[in-house]
Protein backbone atom coordinates (compact mmCIF):
# COMPACT_ATOMS: atom_id res chain seq x y z
CA UNK A 1 0.00 0.00 0.00
CA UNK A 2 1.46 3.30 -1.01
CA UNK A 3 0.98 6.46 1.02
CA UNK A 4 -1.45 7.70 -1.63
CA UNK A 5 -3.61 4.60 -1.20
CA UNK A 6 -3.53 4.96 2.55
CA UNK A 7 -4.52 8.60 2.24
CA UNK A 8 -7.49 7.68 0.07
CA UNK A 9 -8.61 5.02 2.52
CA UNK A 10 -8.35 7.42 5.46
CA UNK A 11 -10.39 9.97 3.49
CA UNK A 12 -12.96 7.33 2.71
CA UNK A 13 -13.29 5.92 6.18
CA UNK A 14 -12.77 8.89 8.47
CA UNK A 15 -13.55 11.82 6.21
CA UNK A 16 -10.36 13.69 7.08
CA UNK A 17 -7.61 14.67 4.72
CA UNK A 18 -4.25 13.25 5.75
CA UNK A 19 -1.58 15.84 5.18
CA UNK A 20 1.32 14.23 3.35
CA UNK A 21 4.48 15.68 4.83
CA UNK A 22 7.17 13.02 4.88
CA UNK A 23 4.50 10.70 6.22
CA UNK A 24 0.80 11.08 6.72
CA UNK A 25 -0.46 13.40 9.43
CA UNK A 26 -4.03 12.92 10.57
CA UNK A 27 -5.91 15.22 12.92
CA UNK A 28 -8.70 13.43 14.73
CA UNK A 29 -11.41 14.20 17.25
CA UNK A 30 -10.76 12.64 20.62
CA UNK A 31 -13.54 10.06 20.42
CA UNK A 32 -12.15 8.54 17.22
CA UNK A 33 -8.60 8.23 18.62
CA UNK A 34 -8.77 4.52 19.46
CA UNK A 35 -10.84 3.75 16.39
CA UNK A 36 -8.24 5.29 14.12
CA UNK A 37 -5.40 3.53 15.93
CA UNK A 38 -7.13 0.20 15.39
CA UNK A 39 -7.63 1.07 11.71
CA UNK A 40 -3.97 2.06 11.34
CA UNK A 41 -2.77 -1.08 13.05
CA UNK A 42 -5.00 -3.63 11.39
CA UNK A 43 -5.76 -2.18 7.97
CA UNK A 44 -2.79 0.04 7.20
CA UNK A 45 -0.46 -2.49 8.85
CA UNK A 46 1.24 0.05 11.10
CA UNK A 47 2.37 -2.39 13.75
CA UNK A 48 5.29 -0.37 15.06
CA UNK A 49 4.50 2.21 17.73
CA UNK A 50 7.21 4.81 17.48
CA UNK A 51 6.41 7.49 20.02
CA UNK A 52 3.69 9.36 21.82
CA UNK A 53 3.96 12.87 23.17
CA UNK A 54 1.98 16.02 23.76
CA UNK A 55 2.09 19.75 23.11
CA UNK A 56 0.74 22.37 25.47
CA UNK A 57 -1.03 25.09 23.48
CA UNK A 58 -1.87 27.05 26.63
CA UNK A 59 -5.49 28.24 26.53
CA UNK A 60 -6.20 26.18 23.42
CA UNK A 61 -5.68 22.98 25.35
CA UNK A 62 -3.30 20.07 25.08
CA UNK A 63 -2.57 18.21 21.91
CA UNK A 64 -1.60 14.54 22.02
CA UNK A 65 0.46 13.20 19.15
CA UNK A 66 1.59 9.74 18.32
CA UNK A 67 3.41 8.12 15.47
CA UNK A 68 2.92 4.61 14.17
CA UNK A 69 4.74 3.01 11.28
CA UNK A 70 4.44 0.19 8.82
CA UNK A 71 8.06 -0.83 8.55
CA UNK A 72 7.54 -3.21 5.64
CA UNK A 73 5.88 -0.64 3.39
CA UNK A 74 7.65 2.45 4.74
CA UNK A 75 4.35 4.00 5.67
CA UNK A 76 4.45 6.56 8.48
CA UNK A 77 1.27 7.84 10.11
CA UNK A 78 1.31 10.65 12.64
CA UNK A 79 -1.98 10.94 14.46
CA UNK A 80 -2.89 13.88 16.61
CA UNK A 81 -5.84 14.90 18.68
CA UNK A 82 -6.67 18.09 20.52
CA UNK A 83 -8.04 17.97 24.03
CA UNK A 84 -10.35 20.88 24.90
CA UNK A 85 -8.94 23.54 27.22
CA UNK A 86 -8.80 22.40 30.81
CA UNK A 87 -9.40 18.81 29.76
CA UNK A 88 -6.77 16.19 30.50
CA UNK A 89 -8.51 12.93 29.72
CA UNK A 90 -7.57 11.00 26.61
CA UNK A 91 -8.30 7.41 25.53
CA UNK A 92 -5.42 4.99 25.89
CA UNK A 93 -3.77 2.99 23.14
CA UNK A 94 -2.30 0.33 25.43
CA UNK A 95 -4.89 -2.24 24.36
CA UNK A 96 -3.64 -1.92 20.78
CA UNK A 97 0.06 -1.25 21.27
CA UNK A 98 2.03 -2.56 24.26
CA UNK A 99 4.68 0.06 23.48
CA UNK A 100 2.22 2.77 24.35
CA UNK A 101 2.38 1.82 28.03
CA UNK A 102 5.52 3.66 29.11
CA UNK A 103 5.03 6.43 26.54
CA UNK A 104 1.66 7.25 28.04
CA UNK A 105 3.10 7.10 31.52
CA UNK A 106 5.77 9.58 30.48
CA UNK A 107 3.17 11.82 28.91
CA UNK A 108 1.18 11.67 32.13
CA UNK A 109 4.34 12.42 34.06
CA UNK A 110 5.30 15.48 32.06
CA UNK A 111 1.95 16.88 30.86
CA UNK A 112 -0.60 15.37 33.20
CA UNK A 113 -2.62 13.79 30.41
CA UNK A 114 -4.77 11.12 32.04
CA UNK A 115 -5.04 8.16 29.71
CA UNK A 116 -8.33 6.45 30.44
CA UNK A 117 -8.07 2.68 30.54
CA UNK A 118 -4.31 2.62 31.07
CA UNK A 119 -3.47 -0.40 33.27
CA UNK A 120 -0.82 1.27 35.43
CA UNK A 121 -0.88 5.05 35.12
CA UNK A 122 1.66 6.51 37.54
CA UNK A 123 4.78 8.62 37.28
CA UNK A 124 7.66 6.98 35.47
CA UNK A 125 10.59 9.44 35.50
CA UNK A 126 9.93 11.84 38.34
CA UNK A 127 9.55 10.80 41.94
CA UNK A 128 6.06 9.81 42.97
CA UNK A 129 5.54 12.77 45.30
CA UNK A 130 6.35 15.33 42.61
CA UNK A 131 4.05 18.32 42.45
CA UNK A 132 2.86 19.56 39.07
CA UNK A 133 3.66 18.59 35.51
CA UNK A 134 6.95 20.16 34.41
CA UNK A 135 6.48 20.35 30.64
CA UNK A 136 3.25 22.34 30.89
CA UNK A 137 3.70 25.97 29.92
CA UNK A 138 2.26 27.19 33.20
CA UNK A 139 4.70 25.16 35.29
CA UNK A 140 6.98 27.49 37.19
CA UNK A 141 10.54 26.20 37.19
CA UNK A 142 10.97 27.33 40.76
CA UNK A 143 8.04 25.31 42.03
CA UNK A 144 9.21 24.17 45.44
CA UNK A 145 10.19 20.52 45.50
CA UNK A 146 11.03 19.94 49.12
CA UNK A 147 13.57 19.66 50.56
CA UNK A 148 16.20 20.55 47.98
CA UNK A 149 14.69 23.69 46.49
CA UNK B 1 -6.95 -3.79 46.55
CA UNK B 2 -4.10 -5.85 47.88
CA UNK B 3 -3.73 -5.92 51.64
CA UNK B 4 -0.11 -5.83 52.79
CA UNK B 5 0.89 -7.67 55.97
CA UNK B 6 2.14 -5.45 58.81
CA UNK B 7 5.88 -4.84 58.96
CA UNK B 8 7.45 -6.86 61.79
CA UNK B 9 9.02 -4.62 64.40
CA UNK B 10 11.60 -7.16 65.61
CA UNK B 11 14.60 -7.10 63.25
CA UNK B 12 15.69 -10.38 61.70
CA UNK B 13 18.70 -11.68 63.63
CA UNK B 14 21.06 -12.36 60.73
CA UNK B 15 22.32 -9.68 58.40
CA UNK B 16 21.58 -11.60 55.21
CA UNK B 17 17.94 -11.88 56.16
CA UNK B 18 17.51 -8.18 55.48
CA UNK B 19 15.88 -7.54 52.15
CA UNK B 20 17.93 -4.48 51.30
CA UNK B 21 19.75 -1.50 52.72
CA UNK B 22 16.54 0.41 53.39
CA UNK B 23 15.34 -2.33 55.68
CA UNK B 24 18.68 -2.49 57.46
CA UNK B 25 18.69 1.24 58.05
CA UNK B 26 15.17 1.14 59.40
CA UNK B 27 16.44 -0.83 62.38
CA UNK B 28 19.80 0.89 62.71
CA UNK B 29 18.98 4.57 62.48
CA UNK B 30 19.59 5.32 66.14
CA UNK B 31 23.11 5.63 67.47
CA UNK B 32 24.69 5.82 70.88
CA UNK B 33 24.44 9.30 72.33
CA UNK B 34 28.18 9.84 72.61
CA UNK B 35 31.21 7.84 71.63
CA UNK B 36 32.74 6.55 74.87
CA UNK B 37 36.07 5.56 73.36
CA UNK B 38 36.88 8.88 71.77
CA UNK B 39 35.71 10.74 74.89
CA UNK B 40 38.19 8.74 76.94
CA UNK B 41 40.96 9.40 74.43
CA UNK B 42 40.14 13.09 74.38
CA UNK B 43 40.33 13.31 78.18
CA UNK B 44 43.67 11.46 78.20
CA UNK B 45 45.04 13.84 75.56
CA UNK B 46 43.73 16.77 77.58
CA UNK B 47 45.47 15.50 80.71
CA UNK B 48 48.78 15.11 78.88
CA UNK B 49 48.39 18.59 77.37
CA UNK B 50 48.02 20.20 80.80
CA UNK B 51 50.94 18.40 82.35
CA UNK B 52 54.08 20.54 82.62
CA UNK B 53 55.81 20.30 79.25
CA UNK B 54 53.07 18.03 77.95
CA UNK B 55 52.05 20.46 75.22
CA UNK B 56 55.21 19.55 73.30
CA UNK B 57 53.99 15.98 73.04
CA UNK B 58 50.42 16.83 72.04
CA UNK B 59 51.21 19.46 69.42
CA UNK B 60 53.82 17.29 67.74
CA UNK B 61 51.49 14.27 67.69
CA UNK B 62 48.78 16.51 66.27
CA UNK B 63 51.10 17.39 63.42
CA UNK B 64 51.77 13.73 62.79
CA UNK B 65 48.07 12.91 62.85
CA UNK B 66 47.26 15.72 60.45
CA UNK B 67 50.04 14.69 58.12
CA UNK B 68 48.76 11.13 58.17
CA UNK B 69 45.18 12.23 57.66
CA UNK B 70 45.89 14.50 54.73
CA UNK B 71 48.25 12.03 53.06
CA UNK B 72 45.73 9.25 52.80
CA UNK B 73 42.48 10.78 51.66
CA UNK B 74 40.47 8.04 50.04
CA UNK B 75 37.79 9.33 47.72
CA UNK B 76 34.69 7.20 47.29
CA UNK B 77 34.15 6.10 43.70
CA UNK B 78 31.04 8.07 42.94
CA UNK B 79 30.53 9.46 39.46
CA UNK B 80 27.31 11.19 38.52
CA UNK B 81 27.72 12.61 35.03
CA UNK B 82 30.30 13.66 32.46
CA UNK B 83 32.57 15.16 35.15
CA UNK B 84 33.13 11.60 36.29
CA UNK B 85 35.11 10.97 33.11
CA UNK B 86 37.53 13.72 34.07
CA UNK B 87 37.60 12.37 37.60
CA UNK B 88 38.54 8.94 36.25
CA UNK B 89 41.27 10.54 34.18
CA UNK B 90 42.55 12.20 37.35
CA UNK B 91 42.63 8.87 39.13
CA UNK B 92 44.35 7.17 36.20
CA UNK B 93 48.04 6.83 35.56
CA UNK B 94 48.72 10.04 33.67
CA UNK B 95 47.69 12.41 36.45
CA UNK B 96 48.05 9.83 39.16
CA UNK B 97 46.61 11.19 42.39
CA UNK B 98 47.89 8.10 44.12
CA UNK B 99 51.10 9.98 44.77
CA UNK B 100 49.03 12.18 47.12
CA UNK B 101 47.85 9.01 48.86
CA UNK B 102 44.43 9.06 47.24
CA UNK B 103 43.05 5.64 46.44
CA UNK B 104 39.63 5.59 44.80
CA UNK B 105 37.73 3.23 47.04
CA UNK B 106 34.53 1.47 46.09
CA UNK B 107 32.88 1.77 49.48
CA UNK B 108 31.72 4.85 51.38
CA UNK B 109 32.41 3.11 54.67
CA UNK B 110 36.18 3.26 54.18
CA UNK B 111 36.36 6.64 52.48
CA UNK B 112 37.14 10.15 53.67
CA UNK B 113 36.21 12.18 50.63
CA UNK B 114 33.27 12.35 48.28
CA UNK B 115 33.88 14.02 44.94
CA UNK B 116 30.45 15.04 43.67
CA UNK B 117 31.22 14.87 39.98
CA UNK B 118 28.23 15.97 37.98
CA UNK B 119 24.63 17.04 37.98
CA UNK B 120 22.67 16.20 41.10
CA UNK B 121 19.03 15.70 40.21
CA UNK B 122 16.31 16.01 42.79
CA UNK B 123 15.69 12.30 42.47
CA UNK B 124 19.37 11.50 43.07
CA UNK B 125 19.86 13.83 46.03
CA UNK B 126 18.55 11.45 48.72
CA UNK B 127 20.91 8.71 47.52
CA UNK B 128 23.82 11.13 47.54
CA UNK B 129 22.96 12.14 51.06
CA UNK B 130 22.75 8.52 52.12
CA UNK B 131 26.21 7.80 50.73
CA UNK B 132 27.53 10.85 52.55
CA UNK B 133 26.00 9.68 55.79
CA UNK B 134 27.53 6.24 55.38
CA UNK B 135 31.03 7.71 55.33
CA UNK B 136 32.82 7.76 58.69
CA UNK B 137 33.86 11.07 60.25
CA UNK B 138 35.96 13.08 59.54
CA UNK B 139 34.76 13.38 55.98
CA UNK B 140 35.11 15.95 53.23
CA UNK B 141 33.23 16.82 50.07
CA UNK B 142 34.59 18.30 46.85
CA UNK B 143 31.98 19.74 44.53
CA UNK B 144 33.30 19.23 41.01
CA UNK B 145 32.02 21.21 38.05
CA UNK B 146 29.38 23.86 37.45
CA UNK B 147 26.46 21.52 37.91
CA UNK B 148 27.47 20.39 41.36
CA UNK B 149 28.49 23.92 42.33
CA UNK B 150 25.30 25.72 41.35
CA UNK B 151 23.21 23.67 38.97
CA UNK B 152 25.25 24.93 36.02
CA UNK B 153 23.52 25.00 32.63
CA UNK B 154 20.60 23.07 34.14
CA UNK B 155 20.01 25.60 36.91
CA UNK B 156 16.73 26.71 35.36
CA UNK B 157 15.56 23.20 34.68
CA UNK B 158 12.84 21.66 36.76
CA UNK B 159 14.70 18.64 38.04
CA UNK B 160 18.16 19.78 39.18
CA UNK B 161 19.35 20.62 42.66
CA UNK B 162 20.79 24.13 42.44
CA UNK B 163 24.11 23.26 43.97
CA UNK B 164 25.05 20.20 45.94
CA UNK B 165 25.67 22.36 49.02
CA UNK B 166 21.92 22.28 49.49
CA UNK B 167 22.27 18.59 50.24
CA UNK B 168 25.65 18.07 51.93
CA UNK B 169 28.29 20.49 53.27
CA UNK B 170 30.96 21.23 50.68
CA UNK B 171 34.61 21.99 51.46
CA UNK B 172 36.11 22.77 48.05
CA UNK B 173 34.34 23.95 44.91
CA UNK B 174 36.10 23.21 41.62
CA UNK B 175 34.74 25.31 38.74
CA UNK B 176 34.68 24.21 35.11
CA UNK B 177 32.43 22.40 32.72
CA UNK B 178 33.91 19.88 33.13
CA UNK B 179 37.02 20.82 35.12
CA UNK B 180 40.20 19.45 33.64
CA UNK B 181 42.14 16.91 35.69
CA UNK B 182 44.59 19.71 36.48
CA UNK B 183 41.80 21.81 38.03
CA UNK B 184 40.55 18.90 40.03
CA UNK B 185 44.05 18.17 41.24
CA UNK B 186 44.42 21.80 42.29
CA UNK B 187 41.18 21.47 44.22
CA UNK B 188 42.40 18.29 45.86
CA UNK B 189 45.63 20.00 46.91
CA UNK B 190 43.56 22.84 48.38
CA UNK B 191 41.56 20.22 50.21
CA UNK B 192 44.77 18.75 51.61
CA UNK B 193 45.63 22.19 52.99
CA UNK B 194 42.21 22.34 54.62
CA UNK B 195 42.64 18.89 56.09
CA UNK B 196 45.99 19.91 57.53
CA UNK B 197 44.27 22.87 59.20
CA UNK B 198 41.33 20.83 60.38
CA UNK B 199 42.79 19.59 63.65
CA UNK B 200 44.11 23.04 64.59
CA UNK B 201 41.00 25.09 63.96
CA UNK B 202 38.27 22.45 63.94
CA UNK B 203 36.56 24.47 61.23
CA UNK B 204 34.44 22.68 58.70
CA UNK B 205 32.31 23.84 55.84
CA UNK B 206 28.58 23.97 56.53
CA UNK B 207 25.66 23.09 54.35
CA UNK B 208 23.52 25.95 53.11
CA UNK B 209 20.48 23.87 53.91
CA UNK B 210 18.73 25.98 56.56
CA UNK B 211 17.62 22.92 58.49
CA UNK B 212 21.20 21.70 58.73
CA UNK B 213 22.72 18.89 56.74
Amino acid sequence: MTPADARARIQEKFGVDAVADGGLAVTLPRDRWQEFARFAREELGCRYFNWLSAVDWKDQGLEVLCRVENLDRHLVVTMRTRLPAGETRCPTLTALYRGADWMERECYDMFGVVFEGHPDLRRILLSEDWEGYPLRKDYAVDTPQAPYR
Amino acid sequence: MEVKPPVPQVPPPVWNEFKDLQEWEKYHQTRAQDDKTSNALASIADAIHHMPGGWIVTTSTEKIFNWARKSSIWPVTFGLACCAIEMMATFASRFDVERFGMVPWASPRHSDLMIVSGTVTIKMAPMLKRIYEQMPDPKWVVSMGSCANSGGPFRHGYHVVKGVDRVVPVDVYVPGCPPTPDSLMYGLLKLQEQVAEFQKTGRRATSSDPRGA
